[in-house]
């Protein structure tokens, strides 16, 4: 038995939950490949024009392992820290699909809401596990498996990792030691997962920052309790969220880590991001240091060389800035 | 203090009332215009929603007339709507406008808090009088969602089509005026009878159009082109799914709405924010109850209504009704949607058509 996972959207934040689980079950899973041009065109056309990017490519990859697997899992995820419910279209998101793709397998779209108390997630993975099995005690010990890589997979996020790093380094025990450049610029990159880390959605722009000698850090660095403590700084938390993790970040960032620059990454139509980057934008803006800020907005035409030029220009000013040319 | 607040339909009528009767120096915001819609798009942010824009706008145009409080009511997600009152704050702040932000949550979601404004509110005159006000308020926003269903019914009907809004528009305004349940009930009573007296058709069959979407520009006029009229004018009879008084009922005082979104399940089966489901529920609904079709209203990047829209061909496929989703941003432009408006009633007189000859 085949299940297939779509490499996109909530996969940079739980694959490493769903792996072990589901081979654990004795399941073989099969991800999608790298986002890619011809799996964005497949999904603009699958789904309606005014979608942002990252909805109309988790289509594409849908569309992708549709004829390969048994079964597609996409959970319906509705809360992930019991108290924000994610963005409104991964509330509907398997009804999307449904209604946008013909000739779909079978879809595990069970709904993920951790609202409903901290156990949730167990009797949630439990629920999937019965799909498989009816061996009590098999389904444990998946979970079990589970639970240990994904706390290992966070740890690694802390450290500095990349996604894709931690999954290597979580396959093969090998653990690239994050390079510290000696550069004295530090970059926030804020933004979601699914954008930031799938590098054909963000015109592989967390690369060139590396390359062109800066620090960067991302959300995913943040450790959870740092997060918590930023969330009594707003009146009113934002009701999303991986929203609220760029918030929350770029605050720890501006008053724990002293960054020089923020960049937000941000999909061209995104509904969420409307009230994000206008919240990031006045928290660099009322900074005392007056933080510089960039926007990037990313769309399916979206070329590398325009975000380039931009980038490039932004850390120069940030270099300017600091004395350093 | 001047306190004002965002201007949607014909609720600025209750609110203004409201409000000064609780003993409050009131600027009533104007009616929206080409002018509100460009200060509000000059400063909110890009992919924020039609309606964002427009009560942006509307702050800014009450602001310089003198408001120091503003009043909007808050939410709790999952869509912006909830937190429309915290971003509109930043940005007046952010733009030098000292003004404070009275957001009601609903008291079921934080009564504590509720409460406490609803006090701040009420204390100047108490609430003994609060009870007479809120009375008062209540029968006047039944009594304009009365006349505004009648107008609706009336307008493919009446051939003096002008003398109809006419009549409807000297309504409203009695009825603002209107200081006691009483009053209210009189101008409504003298608006309804002089609407029914206007020679009409009475044997035509119109078209029947249900309109839905999200509660802001299907409420506002000046948001939706006023399709209203329009349809109207072109001979159908549009069925509106959202009125002031049936909103506020489910919303605000309960958690209801349970029927038309038990209708989606089959679609869509969970709740998306602002009107996502509700809107997929009334397509099944409208279906039933054999209307011609069904007309979804849009902000441009409106993410409960994009899900909508993903899911209504299946929806509107399966119980074989037509559905147009018109999208509204700052660069629709009247023409545009008459002429789409045109097709879209051409198409299903010709399925009627289609269905009476077999
Ligand atoms: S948060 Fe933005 S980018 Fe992500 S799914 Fe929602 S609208 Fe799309
Ligand atoms: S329902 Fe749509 S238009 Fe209304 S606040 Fe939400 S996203 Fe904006």
């Amino acid at each position: 038995m085949r299940v297939g996972i779509p490499r996109t959207l909530s996969f940079f934040t739980l694959y490493p939950l769903w792996k072990p689980f589901f081979e654990g079950l004795g399941v073989d899973v099969v991800v999608s490949p790298e986002s890619n041009k011809a799996l964005l065109d497949e999904g603009v056309r699958e789904t309606v024009n005014d979608a942002c990017v990252p909805i109309k490519l988790f289509h594409g990859h849908v569309a992708a392992l549709k004829n390969k697997v048994d079964i597609l899992f996409m959970p319906r995820l509705v809360s992930l820290d019991g108290k924000h419910t994610l963005c409104p279209k991964f509330l509907g998101l398997p009804d999307m699909v449904r209604c946008s793709i013909s000739g779909l397998p079978e879809i595990i779209d069970f709904r993920l809401d951790l609202k409903k108390g901290k156990l949730e997630l167990y009797r949630f993975l439990y629920r999937v596990g019965q799909r498989f099995t009816a061996s009590r005690a098999k389904i444990i010990r998946a979970i079990w498996l589970a639970r240990h890589n994904f706390s290992r997979y966070r740890k690694l996020l802390l450290q500095g990792l990349t996604p894709q790093e931690a999954f290597n380094c979580l396959d093969t025990g090998y653990e690239p030691q994050p390079e510290k450049n000696m550069s004295s610029i530090r970059l926030a990159v804020l933004g979601y997962p699914y954008s930031l880390y799938d590098n054909y959605i963000s015109v592989g722009l967390l690369e060139k920052l590396k390359s062109y000698g800066v620090n960067v850090v991302t959300p995913e660095m943040v450790p959870e309790r740092e997060l918590k403590r930023m969330s009594k700084n707003l009146p009113k938390n934002l009701f999303w969220y991986y929203s609220n993790r760029v918030v929350w970040s770029c605050m720890y960032f501006l008053q724990k880590q002293n960054v020089d620059g923020v960049i937000h990454v941000t999909a061209f139509g995104c509904g969420p991001d409307a009230m994000t980057n206008k919240l990031v934008e006045l928290e660099t803006k009322y900074n005392p240091r007056k933080i510089p800020f960039l926007t990037v907005t990313i769309d399916e035409h979206t070329g590398e060389v325009g975000v380039a030029t931009r980038v490039e220009a932004f850390v120069d000013l940030i270099r300017r800035k600091k004395g350093m040319v | 203090m001047k306190i004002s607040f965002p201007y949607m339909g014909t609720s600025h009528i209750v609110a203004g009332y409201l409000l000064e009767n609780l003993g409050h120096e009131v600027i009533h915001p104007p009616v929206p215009s080409k002018k509100t819609l460009s200060l509000g798009v000059q400063h909110a942010p890009e992919f924020a929603c039609l309606p964002f824009k427009i009560v942006l706008g509307t702050y800014l145009e009450v602001v310089e007339m003198g408001a120091e409080v503003l009043i909007t009511s808050g939410g709790c997600g999952p869509c912006r709507a909830g937190y429309y009152g915290e971003m509109h704050k930043r940005i007046l702040h952010d733009l030098g406008y000292p003004v404070e932000m009275i957001v009601i949550e609903p008291p079921l979601v934080e009564p504590f808090d509720f409460f406490k404004k609803l006090h701040r509110l009420v204390k100047p005159k108490g609430y003994i009088n609060l009870v007479r006000v809120l009375r008062v308020a209540w029968a006047k926003m039944q009594a304009l969602d009365d006349l505004e269903k009648t107008l609706h019914k009336l307008r493919p009907l009446v051939f003096a089509k002008k003398q109809l809004n006419r009549i409807y528009d000297e309504g409203l305004e009695a009825i603002r005026r209107a200081d006691s349940v009483k009053e209210v009930a009189v101008a409504r009573k003298d608006a309804l009878e002089a609407m029914h007296s206007l020679p009409a058709d009475h044997h035509y069959k119109p078209l029947r159009i249900g309109l839905i979407g999200e509660i802001y520009v299907v409420l506002e006029p000046f948001a939706n082109f006023d399709i209203e009229r329009i349809l109207g004018e072109m001979g159908a009879y549009v069925h509106r799914s959202i009125f002031l008084t049936n909103w506020i009922r489910d919303n605000v005082l309960a958690h209801g709405e349970k029927d038309i979104r038990a209708a989606a399940v089959p679609f869509l089966n969970e709740m998306v924010g602002g009107h996502g489901q509700n809107s997929v529920g009334e397509v099944v609904r409208y279906a039933a109850k054999n209307f011609d079709g069904v007309i979804q209203l849009a902000p441009f990047t409106c993410i409960p209504e994009i899900v909508a829209k993903s899911i209504m061909p299946a929806a509107s496929k399966a119980r074989g009704i037509p559905v147009m989703t018109l999208y509204l941003d700052e660069q629709t432009g009247q023409g545009g949607i008459e002429t789409r408006l045109e097709a879209f009633l051409d198409l299903l007189r010709q399925k009627r058509r289609k269905q009476e000859a077999s």
